[in-house]
This record gives structure tokens, C-alpha cells and sequence, in this order.
């Protein structure tokens, strides 16, 4: 069974997985503590690949795949011709800065995918980073969460610009479904709907 | 006050299923504690030391009768039968249990009520002036914008999952009543240069552990980017706020650790794009909004009521009620009444089902059926004819709500602490109650005149302590419940956090250190001199050499 959920002309529905994600290799990391409490989140900008790490990673030789942000950056030449053939698409984690990705991308739309990683489901600057895409750099291509990706988060998810979600193994991706219309006429403008409540209907008083 | 359309109603109907849901799956076992902690906790559902604590919002502290009768029945029905007004003006409930919390909250709806946000890493339930709408003092009514900032920062999707909790207060009165010099975001309101509508941002203050006053950010933001600044400012922080630490998470590390300079530069590289977008508040909304909050259908009366005047001068107990807990109306021949809920020896803040239903009947008959609740932990009636207050002061006493001291030491602004609140290192309550019983005569707490003091049971700060002109902190020493004394501390537009005065004290302790302060103001006090001008005049030295003399 797929753990993905596609939003398509606002239905949302489970679909087969066409790319394949590559993981960057396991790397030695020390559990950092603060205050007493072991780190959970990384600091935004913090550099957490290593050079051995983008070189050590395996990149499928066909197929379509979503490569770590460091590990394109690194083979981007080498990749062009599957790029051209839009078989390469991108992730980065809730702590990598988009500027790095907009200076390196001249045109972002030429990703037919970006995936945003979010380590723990806590961690909102996976929104920000929707929003920011978005609006900011006209990313117009699919938009794809991944990792402690739960049903609660899908509504904020979604109206922060996002139209795929990978849930959590261990959950139902089916169950989770119903939670992207928690909420039928939100307050505010975001991406999925800019226009806030007191522009899109006439309230009265 | 604001009335609730389909819209409103219906994300709030929609708001209890999603969270019956989530509390099924909790019991269920298909969410974890962990996976729960931060949709209760957004939901102001804590697990405390005896059983969960559920804090209802009561937005800007506006209160109909009607909800103040729902929540008496609340609180009987699934509680003991009291509540506690908190120090966000918020209501809590210290015995439901879990699995009735979404009736409970079926129950608000119904009077249009929730429990939205009201704790979590979210923007938290802003807060403002208790007198808002009448205050003589008031330059701006900032209801209008806080009900509009109460919409936009509902579910903002953006800011669902902050680095850490975030408090905005606005205020728009010349004498700050709102402490917004202590909040992440302190929207001040003025009248400018063209007498249009404008905003004084703070940014960056809070209490806490790490106690800092705001900053102002920007002098000058016209009313209608009231929210898009704010999600230029929440942006940043949201992005940059240390998320590796929880006691360096809030927005007022970044500010400091960037300096406002740079934190500015980025909240406006932020703003360039958002400014005049959709979420620009629009003249309509502002106009539509702004109908609720028009005066109340006041009487023309006169300035004086002879009644009133005879009543003062021929019974002494009405006239000490009437100098404290009576505030001067915009309107001539109405007045604010601040019903006290710090009886000497009951835990401040606290009222009983019964008096609830008291306080709405008098809502009702005297107050245009509405009232507010404070940051002080005290409800206000803020629209009663001068000519009703004996009889409002009657019947408020016989419901034990009209303890004549309101900005007198016994108005202790206290959180719930040991006794309840599982974050805390020692008990709150007891020492408010202990330090009341020690000050309980009048005559005396009316010679101290006009003190601030706050009581909080850690340094997460829900007592506001750092603002207390006496602040008393509980702090845990192996094991055992201790308590260290701050003086200095102050809200308002000079506000300043109050200087530690040395070793703490154990709680046995407590009354008689306050005692000792107060003995020091006494004999060291001028001609009219509050208690606080004492402290910044002559310096913490005085004090602390008597309360520490062997």
C-alpha cells in the first residue's frame, strides 16, 4: 500500500510512487545536548552533510529520482541530460536555507519535484519553507513532504502550498486523507487560498 | 462585543470534531503521548500533577453573561465547581477529565467559545486593557484589531508549530495597562500627525526565564498592515528562532542575539513582499468589525448622583470598597467596578460556579450583560451607572466579591504553582494566602496604598513576577521549595523588571519578608510616594540590608 497522497484539483487521493527518493549514507553523529536535554532540531542554515557523504551517496543510474539538495548541486553536470528529461528532482530538510537552492537553480520550475524533509513533526519551518516557495520563488511544480509527515499536519500543510504527502509508515496514509478538510472556509490568506475571509465573502455585520 | 457569524461558527464546530477526533485516537492508541502533547496542548490541554488542567480562551478578556453562565455550568458539571482566572485573562479548569474535554468544548461552542491556541507553540490568545472602550485615558479602542488578529492567527497555517509559545498584547490607552513591553509582539495604538489610526510595534519582550523588555521595532505602522507585518516578524522568527534549545526558543533571543537593527532588516526584506498583499486589513472588515465594540446605549446622566454621594459619606465600608475597586468612565455618570477575586486567604484569581452566575446576573442588571476578565486576575463590570453602585457592592458582597482591595498588596497576581501545575518547583497559592492573612487589615493595606505584588511557582513566569513591584519566584534547592524576592519590578509605559535582593527564603519565611519591605517603605517614603517610586529612588540597599539583618 502507498503511504502517498496526491492533491490534485483540490481531491485528494492515494497514488503510486513514480520517483525514488535517495538517501544521503548514514553518518557518525554525536547526540548534542543543550541545557541538559539531548538536541532535537537543527539549527536553520546549520551544515550537517559532509563532502564523504555527497560523494558516498548512490545515485540510481535510471528512474526518476529526488536527489539530497548537496548531492545535486554536486553532480548537477553530470546529471544534465536526465535533468533536461525531467528525471531529477530535489529534497532538502527543514533547516537548509532556500537561498542556497534559488542561487543555485536559475529556474526552479525546472524541478518537476521538490521534497521538504521534516525530521520531527514539531518542526514548522516545513510551512514557512511551502510558503516561501511558493509565493516567493514561483515554484509551480509538485510540492512533497516526507518524514514525520502525520495526519494533524496536512491541513497546515497543504494551505502552506504542499500537493504531496508521504505519511509516516507506521500510519494510515487512507485514514489521514480526511484530514486535509479539517477545516472548510479558514480565516486567513495563505497559498491555497491568498484571498483571507473578509475579501472572499461579504460578511455583513 | 463580537458576535459570531456561520463562518466563525462553523471553524469553531469544526474545530471541536477535529480535536473529538484526536483525543479518540489518543485513546485508541493510534497517537502516542508524544504525537498528542502538541494537539492537546493547542487545544490548552495540559496533564497536571492530579488530573488535566483545560484553559478556555476568553479573547482580549471580553466576557457576555451568557458565557460567564456556561462556564459556571461547565465547572460544575465537569469540574469541582470553580475555575481560575489566569494571568492571560484566560479560564482554567484544574480537574476535567480528558475524555470529556471535547464535550466540553461542544459546550463553549455552543456560546461561542473554545479553547483555541490557548497553549503550545502557537500564537497564544491576545490580550489587552481590561478598560478598553471606556478608560478616560484611551486614545485608540484596540477591540477591533484584536478580534481581527484573534481570526488571522486562528489555525494561521504558517505558525502552526512555532518554535515557541507567542504572546502578543495590544494596547491603546497613554497609561499602558497591557504590559505590551513584555510581550513577543506589543501592538501599541495612537493617533498620528494626521490623526489616522497607528501602531507602535514592540518587539522581543517577554518574562519567562531569561526576563526582557520589548523593543520598539517600528514607530510608525498604519492600522491595515497590522497583520502582514506581524507575519513578516513571525516569519523570521519562525525560521531563525532556536528550535535546538526551549529556553533560548523564544523570539526574544533572536532579537537579542541579532540586535534589533538586524532583526529589522530582516523582518522588512520580509515585508517588502507581504505588505499591501490580501491579508491588508480592509476598511470593510475594520468598519464591520469595529460595530461591535461601539459604546453601550448610555444614558445621559449627570456627572454627580447624590445617592452615591451619601452612601460614601455616611458608610465607611462603601466608601473604601468604592476608592478602590471603582474606575473613572469616559462617559459621565457611569463607572468601572472591578469585582475582586482576592478574598484574603483563598487562592487569588479563583471563583466558584455560584459566583459566576452571581457576577452574569449582575452582567445583566447593572453592566449591559457583558464584563471582562484582567491580567490581574480580577472581573470587571465596566458599565454601571453611578447611581447602581451601592447596590452592585451589596449584592457583590454577599457573593465575598467585593474585598476592597484592588492595586493594594493583598491583590496578589499569583498562577496556580505547586498546587496544581506540574511545571512548577514550589507551591504559589499558600504564600498568597499566608502573606493576605499577615496584611489582613484594611486600614493598614490602605496606608500601604497602591503595590504590585506577583507570585510565580517557576521561572516560566505565569505570575508575572519580573513586573511585580515585590515579585517572589519559587525555586527548587535539592528538593525542598524555596523562594527569592525581586523588588522594582513594573508594568506600564516605564516598565522594569525587578532586581533579585539576595538569597532565598523558605516559605514559613515569606509573610514576614514582605513585612519587612514594607516596614522599609514606610519609614523611608515621602509625602504620597508609592511603594515602587520608594524602591527607585533609594535603591534595593535599604531593603535588603533589613530583611537580611540578623
Amino acid at each position: 500500500m502507498s503511504q502517498l497522497i496526491e492533491l490534485k484539483n483540490g481531491a485528494a487521493s492515494i497514488i503510486t510512487d513514480g520517483w525514488t527518493l535517495v538517501n544521503l549514507p548514514a553518518s557518525q553523529v554525536e547526540e548534542r545536548k543543550q541545557a541538559g536535554k539531548v538536541v532535537l532540531f537543527k539549527l536553520t542554515g546549520e551544515q550537517t552533510v559532509t563532502e564523504e557523504q555527497i560523494s558516498g551517496t548512490a545515485i540510481p543510474a535510471t528512474g526518476k529520482i529526488i536527489l539530497p539538495l548537496s548531492v545535486f548541486l554536486a553532480n548537477r553536470n553530470a546529471l544534465q541530460t536526465r535533468i533536461t528529461n525531467g528525471e531529477v528532482g530535489i529534497w532538502l530538510a527543514t533547516h537548509e536555507v532556500l537561498e542556497e537552492l534559488a542561487n543555485a537553480v536559475a529556474d526552479l520550475n525546472a524541478l518537476p519535484i521538490i521534497a521538504i524533509f521534516v525530521e520531527r513533526f514539531a518542526d514548522g519551518r516545513i510551512f514557512s519553507l511551502g510558503n516561501l516557495l511558493r509565493t516567493r520563488y514561483g515554484y509551480k511544480n509538485t510540492l512533497r513532504s516526507f518524514g514525520d509527515v502525520l495526519r494533524d499536519q496536512l491541513f497546515f500543510q497543504k494551505r502552506s502550498g504542499f500537493d504531496q504527502f508521504v505519511i509516516r509508515a507506521d500510519r494510515s496514509a487512507n485514514d489521514a486523507i480526511a484530514s486535509l478538510n479539517d477545516f472548510s472556509a479558514p480565516y486567513q490568506g495563505a497559498v491555497d487560498e491568498p484571498q483571507p475571509v473578509f475579501r472572499r465573502y461579504n460578511r455583513g455585520a | 462585543m463580537y458576535k459570531y457569524d456561520k463562518i466563525d461558527q462553523q471553524i469553531i464546530d469544526e474545530r471541536v470534531a477535529q480535536y473529538r477526533d484526536q483525543v479518540r485516537r489518543y485513546l485508541a492508541k493510534e497517537l502516542t503521548d508524544d504525537e498528542f502533547r502538541p494537539l492537546r496542548l493547542q487545544n490548552g490541554l495540559y496533564i497536571q500533577r492530579h488530573a488535566p488542567m483545560l484553559r478556555i480562551a476568553v479573547p482580549y478578556g471580553l466576557l457576555s453573561s451568557t458565557q460567564l453562565r456556561k462556564l459556571g455550568n461547565i465547572a460544575k458539571q465537569y469540574d469541582k465547581g470553580y475555575g481560575h482566572f489566569s494571568t492571560r485573562q484566560n479560564l482554567q479548569l484544574n480537574w476535567p477529565k480528558l475524555e470529556d474535554t471535547p464535550d466540553i468544548l461542544a459546550e463553549l461552542a455552543s456560546v461561542e467559545m473554545h479553547a483555541v491556541q490557548t497553549s503550545g507553540n502557537c500564537i497564544r490568545n491576545i490580550t489587552t486593557d481590561q478598560f478598553a472602550g471606556v478608560a478616560p485615558d484611551e486614545v485608540v479602542d484596540p477591540r477591533a484589531i484584536a478580534e481581527i488578529m484573534r481570526q488571522w492567527s486562528t489555525f494561521h497555517p504558517e505558525f502552526a508549530l512555532l518554535p515557541r509559545k507567542f504572546k502578543i498584547a495590544v494596547s491603546g490607552t497613554k497609561q499602558d495597562r497591557a504590559i505590551v513591553q513584555a510581550h513577543d509582539i506589543g501592538l501599541e495604538f495612537y493617533k498620528d500627525a494626521q490623526n489616522n489610526i497607528a501602531i507602535k510595534v514592540w518587539v522581543g519582550g517577554g518574562l519567562g526565564r531569561t526576563p526582557i523588555l520589548g523593543t520598539v521595532i517600528r514607530e510608525h505602522l498604519e492600522w491595515r498592515h497590522a497583520l502582514t507585518y506581524c507575519e513578516a516578524i513571525i516569519r523570521v522568527y519562525n525560521l531563525h528562532g532556536r528550535r535546538d534549545n526551549a529556553y533560548k526558543a523564544r523570539i526574544k533571543i533572536l532579537v537579542k542575539a541579532l540586535g534589533i537593527d538586524e532583526f529589522r532588516r530582516q523582518v522588512d526584506a520580509e515585508w517588502v513582499y507581504l505588505k499591501d498583499g490580501p491579508n491588508t486589513i480592509t476598511e470593510a472588515e475594520l468598519a464591520r468589525v469595529d460595530q461591535y465594540f461601539e459604546p453601550m446605549p448610555y444614558e445621559t446622566l449627570p456627572v454627580n448622583d447624590a445617592g452615591f454621594d451619601a452612601a460614601i459619606s455616611s458608610n465607611p465600608a462603601f466608601a473604601a470598597w468604592a476608592k478602590r475597586c471603582v474606575h473613572p468612565h469616559k462617559q459621565p455618570g457611569y463607572r468601572a467596578v472591578t469585582l475582586s477575586l482576592k478574598p484574603h486567604g483563598k487562592p487569588p484569581g479563583d471563583i466558584t460556579s455560584e459566583q459566576m452566575h452571581v457576577v452574569a446576573d449582575l452582567a445583566d442588571q447593572y453592566s449591559f450583560g457583558e464584563l471582562r476578565s484582567s491580567h490581574e486576575q480580577n472581573l470587571i463590570l465596566a458599565d454601571v451607572k453611578l447611581a447602581d453602585l451601592f447596590t452592585v457592592w451589596e449584592k457583590a458582597r454577599a457573593a465575598g466579591l467585593a474585598t476592597p482591595n484592588i492595586g493594594l498588596l493583598t491583590d496578589i497576581i499569583c498562577c496556580p504553582g505547586g498546587d496544581f501545575c506540574s511545571l512548577a518547583n514550589a507551591k504559589s497559592i499558600p504564600i498568597a494566602e499566608a502573606i493576605q492573612l499577615q496584611f489582613d487589615n484594611l486600614d493598614y493595606l490602605h496606608d500601604i496604598g497602591d503595590i504590585e505584588l506577583n507570585i510565580s511557582g517557576c521561572m516560566n513566569a505565569c505570575g508575572h513576577h519580573h513586573v511585580g513591584h515585590i515579585g517572589i519566584l519559587g525555586v527548587d534547592k535539592d528538593g525542598s521549595e524555596w523562594y527569592q524576592v525581586t523588588i522594582g519590578g513594573k508594568q506600564g509605559n516605564d516598565a522594569s523588571i525587578g532586581a533579585v535582593i539576595g538569597p532565598s527564603f523558605s516559605a514559613e519565611e515569606m509573610p514576614c519578608v514582605v513585612k519587612k519591605l514594607i516596614d522599609v517603605y514606610l519609614i523611608q517614603r515621602t509625602d504620597g510616594e508609592h511603594f515602587i517610586d520608594t524602591v527607585r529612588r533609594v535603591g534595593i540597599e535599604p531593603f535588603k540590608t533589613h530583611v537580611y539583618a540578623k
